[in-house]
């Protein structure tokens, strides 16, 4: 079984390019050019140079000690919250800022939702001195003022979505719908691994470096490449996609995937598209997304605005229908209990969207030799608010 | 012979008017077809409401938006049009997106479009590609021409593999854009407009997006077969009703 994207843009019947004709030519310039462009020696030296100078990689795998001793197995930590802007959201947005300049693209826009990826994006384009337009949803906007604020100081201009939800998947829309007002000097720089081939492939390749990084720390710490378990959460699922990339043919490494049941599955307030979801075309890609039984796009919920999305990515349908990934799905409760628990056992504040991954120890069971990797993808500050609010500190 | 290809033979420039079904209220779709047809207006794009329609500028995804709100539906709208072949003889084309019609169902789509006698189909987000190597079939043993797009940045090869595949009409957007977004056609377009006329295809060309009244239509149609008018009929829909829709079609023509 193959579960990386072959030559047609799919992942087994997943994926593909369903997009409008006036987005053809730049989604066909990205996918002719996109390996090429990955594969120059020059290029690939200067990705390599900011994620080590800029971004601060390789970012640590950290051996938990005690969250291990709770759980009585063997958790390792891939921290990609101590990235630059707090999240792995940065490696994606370097690989694509670069891309953009190789491409003669002189003006960028991006979609954000939490702001996380709308950060991340204004800060590459601050670093390379390029015009940045960030779409995010006028609701997200008012409950994520922090970011609107980084992004602002960082040189972007925030663009209110106004139209449909007013929230990530409509943030996606204007984005789109600027490019296509916008096609010969725009690059979108699409922060999730969605969106139509090559973006799924391109976001995953850029970030597989955390699971890249992973093999040879794990190497030097356990003396072996893989562990039996690699987990991280999924939203639209870059950070997933980046984890399990060097280890999706690995046979003997369990995937598990971690979406968000917001207030439960069977709540109607819920962001678990693997359950609820059914195959369908969103953003220009063939995937499972949650819908309506007369195929309009709903919205979903949860407490975290970064796993707050209506499809997954067309690689991660694959992984779930062939049965490579195990999905499972965690409420607010229970994510909230396991991120205040990593605090208090390891003295580290994780994003939401990270405490997800980690509230499966409640759940699932290890054996006390299994090494079990855990996707830290981000750091919790960009919640504060909500963890105040929650536990009303 | 399919009622498409009848009006394009036609000796005159055909005017196409899109709207949302749905919009303004729910059970307007007959009564606006029906006064499309009686106000002359030569074939009609019904659009079947999206709840994230990509290609649409602000006017129609408010209309989309709207019309969902009022509850229609992929059901619904096939039963307000059951009988509007009774009345109504001009090409009736429907136009959305993929997901809604993947969700019906591809081939059961086709079927209750040809039951009903619709002629043509549009999908923007329905790539040339898939379409010839999955559905084609599908959409042509129904009866359905399939409707694609071309833009300013459409290569030469594409177009041409595009007019292969078309069998009624080539949509030629005016210029990169979502629609509703133009105002009045510049030398570029003009330019655009002579240089597709110039390839002699064999599909003729109808101009859609930026069309708004008669001075548009009338630079638009200049070297194409025809126009396509939407956002500026859905805003005119906002302010008036359905029976001043002659009043609409005069100004254009």
């Amino acid at each position: 079984m193959n579960y990386n994207v072959n030559e047609k843009g799919y992942y087994g019947e997943f994926g593909g390019a369903f997009i409008p004709e006036m987005l053809y030519p730049n989604v066909e310039e990205l996918r002719q050019k996109y390996l090429k462009v990955m594969a120059e020696p020059d290029f690939k030296k200067e990705f390599d140079q900011l994620l080590k100078d800029y971004v601060g990689r390789p970012s640590p795998l950290y051996f938990a000690k005690r969250l291990s001793e709770k759980y009585n197995t063997k958790i390792y930590l891939k921290r990609e919250d101590l990235n630059h802007t707090g999240a792995h959201k940065i490696n994606n947005t370097i690989g694509q800022i670069l891309m953009a300049k190789r491409l003669g693209k002189t003006r960028i826009i991006a979609e954000t939702g939490a702001g996380q990826h709308g950060v991340a994006t204004a800060t590459v384009c601050a670093l390379m001195g390029l015009e940045c337009i960030v779409y995010m949803g006028e609701i997200d906007i008012a409950r994520q003022a922090p970011n609107v604020a980084r992004m602002k100081m960082l040189g972007a201009t925030v663009m209110p979505a106004k139209s449909g939800s007013r929230t990530l998947k409509d943030a996606t829309n204007e984005a789109i719908r600027d490019w296509i007002n916008n096609p010969v000097d725009t690059h979108y720089i699409i922060g999730s691994a969605i969106g139509p081939h090559p973006y799924p492939d391109m976001v995953t390749r850029f970030q597989s470096v955390i699971s890249e990084e992973i093999k040879w720390q794990l190497k030097e710490q356990e003396g072996r490449e893989n562990p039996d378990y690699v987990v991280a959460c999924i939203g639209g699922g870059s950070n997933a996609a980046g984890t399990y990339y060097h280890f999706l043919h690995e046979e003997n490494v369990n995937i598990i995937a971690v979406e968000a049941a917001g207030l439960g599955v069977d709540t109607g307030e819920s962001a678990a598209t693997s359950v609820l979801g059914k195959e369908g075309i969103i953003h220009g890609c063939k995937t499972l997304l949650m819908q309506t039984n007369d195929g309009q796009i709903t919205e979903p919920y949860s407490i975290s605005a970064g796993l707050d999305y209506p499809g997954v990515g067309p690689m991660h349908a694959h992984l779930c229908k062939t049965g490579r990934a195990e999905f499972m799905a965690m409420t607010d409760d229970e994510a909230m209990k396991a991120g205040l628990e990593l605090c208090k056992l390891e003295g580290i504040i994780p994003a939401i969207e990270s405490s997800h991954a980690l509230a499966i120890f409640e759940q699932k069971k290890f054996n006390p030799d299994d090494v079990v990797v855990v996707s830290l993808s981000g750091r919790g500050d960009k919640d504060l608010q909500n963890y105040i609010d929650y536990f009303k500190l | 012979m399919n009622r498409i290809n009848q009006k394009l033979q036609e000796n005159k420039k055909l005017l196409s008017i899109y709207f949302t079904a749905g919009y303004p209220s729910l059970n307007d779709t007959v009564s606006i077809i029906q006064n499309l047809e009686a106000s002359g207006v030569d074939m009609i794009e019904i659009g079947l409401p999206f709840s994230d329609p990509l290609a649409d500028g602000p006017t129609i995804q408010a209309s989309s938006t709207q019309a969902l709100k009022n509850g229609m539906t992929t059901e619904i709208l096939f039963n307000q049009l059951s009988d509007i072949r009774k009345s109504v003889s001009i090409p009736l084309i429907i136009m959305g997106y993929f997901n809604p019609v993947l969700q019906y169902g591809v081939e059961a789509f086709c079927k209750k479009c040809e039951e009903i006698g619709i002629d043509g189909l549009i999908i923007p987000d329905l790539p040339v590609d898939v379409y010839h190597e999955k559905y084609q079939g599908i959409f042509e043993k129904h009866g359905l021409i399939n409707v694609f797009l071309i833009t300013p940045q459409t290569s030469i090869e594409r177009i041409n593999f595009i007019d292969s595949v078309s069998k009624g009409f080539i949509y030629m957007v005016s210029s990169a854009s979502v629609t509703g977004s133009q105002s009045g056609f510049g030398d570029d377009q003009k330019h655009y407009f002579k240089r597709i006329f110039d390839m002699g295809l064999k599909n003729p060309q109808i101009v859609g997006f930026g069309i708004n009244n008669s001075t548009t239509f009338n630079q638009a149609t200049e070297f194409s077969k025809g126009a396509i008018i939407g956002s500026a009929f859905i805003k005119f829909l906002n302010d008036n009703p359905v029976d001043n829709i002659q009043q609409f079609v005069k100004s254009i023509r």
